[in-house]
């Protein structure tokens, strides 16, 4: 019995030849559509944290720290170092278990020709297990400061609602330490990996400041010349909605398609990366300009030893702040937030009225910022594509994907490749 | 002789992932979840399905497009248990928040093209398209409870899930009540627990992400709530989230915001 035929083929992607030229691709995403720019008007800004956080379960810090990085900016509110301190090690434990996710269970499988990370155990147990091991490490800080790892309750518009003692984050030195030993063994084994040849002329883009490697605060800036404040986003940028997907496609004006995520902030920001991660990455030779997209594996796992790093000389230095949040003013304004989700840029923008009521509101996601370059990656990967047999073809566009997105809201185990000759 | 391993299934419709990352989230327990039943269709975590029928279909997510209502049908017909898991599954989700407003009018301050997409004008839960055997609550769902219901379903109990306010496990924790002593408002007491009373542990009232216990008494808790303060508009956005398709909670929205 044929068992759903129809399930098949949610995501797909078309390959386009006129006369043998790879001339179009299309990756169709459709996620059924949620609204929530338009049902966040008429709510309090400070219900945004919580309810944009809803917009992904894989990286729920993201939408909390964007939302109150912009709310905070409507409302002229400054937290100050601790707080911001907490932020950073609630984020670094966001990268850290998303990362190896994404590398251990996800990515990593696909240059060794498994269809997962469980399958991949059967052979190679150890690295799986202390993937997850690294990964539940993550998920340690975002509970003790968050106290569940998807949809966190803790954070608030003005900093926490409690902050941890020294006691709740002092025990969780020992596994992050094992993390980070283990996590360069394991970046060690995946150097040794065969990455697909491919080098991108990428307008790479990442939020950039002097203090820290790209996470929260600073300027954006590119490769390319590009830089500018958080506040002049849409000048920059524009999103279009395109009939085959429900995601939409981000552009610089003027400009075209760029890339965020780890591969942007790896080249951007090499020179900010932790003692550790930065030992790592000559250890196994790994220098800028990087801009194949496979060795984003390399990059992301650079970053779960930086993250680590991080998580490690905060927690060490810590003391509970006397307030674990600042008074919080309502007053009308607009307020602009960046901070770099595990897959990318993430911009939120909220316009409040003077009892803090949301009258607009934008968000703009890592996944339609990186479509338009995920397209691009397969457009020159096709006439390699078009050669390769049929399952071949498709676990290579996969992976070519998963480089960039490796979750399903963004739908990156599609079943249904098409090539077509016109 | 070895039992044939049980088949699960994993399937999404609208919603954030987060239900169904839970079950990646069990560092500890995965692989030997792995070696118990056979993962036939997760494609969260592998491009490798296995076609139907299941023993255990995992459901996360709403109804909200034409798409999405036809492909429930023939997710429930390849199921021998269908369960359903978090807000989204069990009551429509944040996203349905738009079965209150004019969904033209929403679909059209987010796109540009509204007529490209396939929106139904109302985000619904699994059971109003088809019977469902088992929901689990939560926004996001509970680890814990996840793999117990998964271990007593594949083995024929009924999942070890309470249905008592969040009231109760706060109070098993020894958490100090903080609608009493320090006059937050708090849901606890009209919402199913499961979360583990995580808000009152961190100094903040509940925010009624599991959705309403059987018998929740909005009613009663509402003059409390506003003998704290709280506005009748702050009460109404309480309700207003995460399972606002609950009728308990939607009731409980109206009533409130009649009054501001």
């Amino acid at each position: 019995m044929d068992y759903l035929a129809r399930v098949e083929g949610e995501t797909s992607l078309t390959i386009r030849f006129r006369k043998n030229q790879p001339a179009n691709v299309e990756l169709r995403i459709f996620e059924p559509p949620r609204f929530f720019e338009g049902f966040l008007r008429g709510r309090s800004c400070v219900e945004a944290p919580d309810i944009t956080s809803r917009i992904c379960g894989i990286c729920p810090v993201a939408y909390q720290m964007s939302a109150c990085a912009a709310v905070e900016d409507a409302l002229g509110v400054e937290v100050g170092p601790e707080i911001d301190a907490l932020r950073r090690l609630m984020y670094a434990g966001e990268w850290i278990e998303s990362h190896a996710l994404h590398v251990f269970l996800l990515h990593a499988p696909d240059f060794l020709g498994y269809p997962s990370g469980l399958a991949m155990a059967k052979d190679h147990p150890d690295p799986v297990r202390a993937g997850l091991r690294i990964k539940k490490a993550g998920n340690s800080i975002v509970r003790a400061l968050g106290g569940r790892e998807i949809h966190p309750i803790n954070v608030k518009v003005g900093g926490f609602h409690r902050a941890p003692s020294r006691r709740e984050l002092g025990e969780l030195l020992p596994e992050l330490e094992w993390s980070r030993e283990h996590a360069r063994k394991s970046l060690e084994w995946m150097a040794g990996f065969s990455f697909p040849v491919l080098d991108r002329d990428y307008e790479l883009v990442a939020l950039t400041g002097d203090d820290y490697y790209p996470l929260m605060g600073g300027r954006i800036a590119s490769n390319k010349g590009l830089d500018l404040a958080v506040s002049e986003y849409d000048s920059f940028f524009v999103e279009e909605q395109v009939e085959r997907s429900t995601a939409l496609h981000s552009t610089i004006r003027g400009r075209g398609a760029y890339l965020c995520g780890a591969l942007a902030r790896i080249n951007l920001g090499i020179d900010r990366l932790s003692p550790a991660a930065a030992e790592a990455a000559r250890a196994i030779g790994f220098s800028v300009p990087c801009k194949n997209p496979f060795k984003s594996l390399l990059a992301r796992m650079l970053e779960i030893i930086h993250s680590l790093d991080t998580a490690l000389s905060i927690i060490s230095a810590y003391v509970p702040p006397r307030a674990a949040s600042v008074p919080v003013t309502m007053r009308a304004g607009t307020g602009y937030g960046a901070t770099e989700a595990p897959r990318g840029l993430l911009y939120h923008r909220y316009q409040v009225s003077d009892d803090g009521t949301i009258e607009h509101s934008k968000i703009v996601p890592p996944t339609s910022q990186n479509q338009k370059s995920i397209e691009d990656d397969l457009l020159e990967l096709a006439p390699r594509l078009a050669r390769m047999p049929h399952s071949e073809a498709t676990a290579l566009a996969e992976h070519t994907v998963r480089n960039h997105d490796p979750c399903i809201s963004c739908s990156t185990h599609f079943l249904k490749l098409d090539v077509l000759h016109e | 002789m070895t039992r044939r391993r049980a088949k699960l299934a994993v399937w999404k419709f609208a919603s954030c992932d987060g239900c169904q990352l839970t079950l990646l989230d069990c560092e500890d327990e995965l692989l030997a979840l792995a070696e118990t039943v056979n993962i036939a269709f997760f494609l969260e975590a592998s491009s490798e399905t296995v076609k139907g029928p299941y023993d255990l279909s995992l459901v996360e997510g709403s109804i909200a497009t034409h798409h999405d209502a036809e492909r429930i049908q023939e997710i429930r017909r390849a199921s021998r248990i269908l369960v359903t898991i978090g807000a989204c599954a069990t009551a429509g989700g944040v996203q349905a928040l738009r079965n209150f407003r004019d969904a033209g009018e929403l679909s059209r301050m987010v796109y540009a093209r509204p007529e490209y997409l396939d929106a139904l004008s109302t985000s619904t839960p699994i059971a109003a398209h088809v019977p469902v055997d088992f929901e689990l609550h939560g926004c996001p769902i509970d680890k814990r409870q996840l793999l117990e219901t998964i271990a007593a379903l594949v083995s024929g109990r009924p999942p070890p899930v309470p249905n008592v306010p969040v009231c109760v496990e706060c109070k098993s924790h020894r958490n100090v009540c903080v609608l009493v002593a320090h006059g937050t408002p708090c849901l606890g007491p009209v919402t199913r627990s499961g979360c583990g009373a995580l808000c009152p542990a961190f100094h903040r009232g509940c925010y009624g992400c599991f959705g309403p216990v059987t018998g929740a008494r909005t009613a009663t808790l509402e003059p409390v709530l506003l003998k704290l303060g709280t506005a009748p508009r702050d009460i109404e956005r309480l309700y207003s989230t995460f399972t606002v398709g609950e009728p308990a909670f939607r009731e409980a929205a109206e009533r409130a915001g009649k009054k501001g």
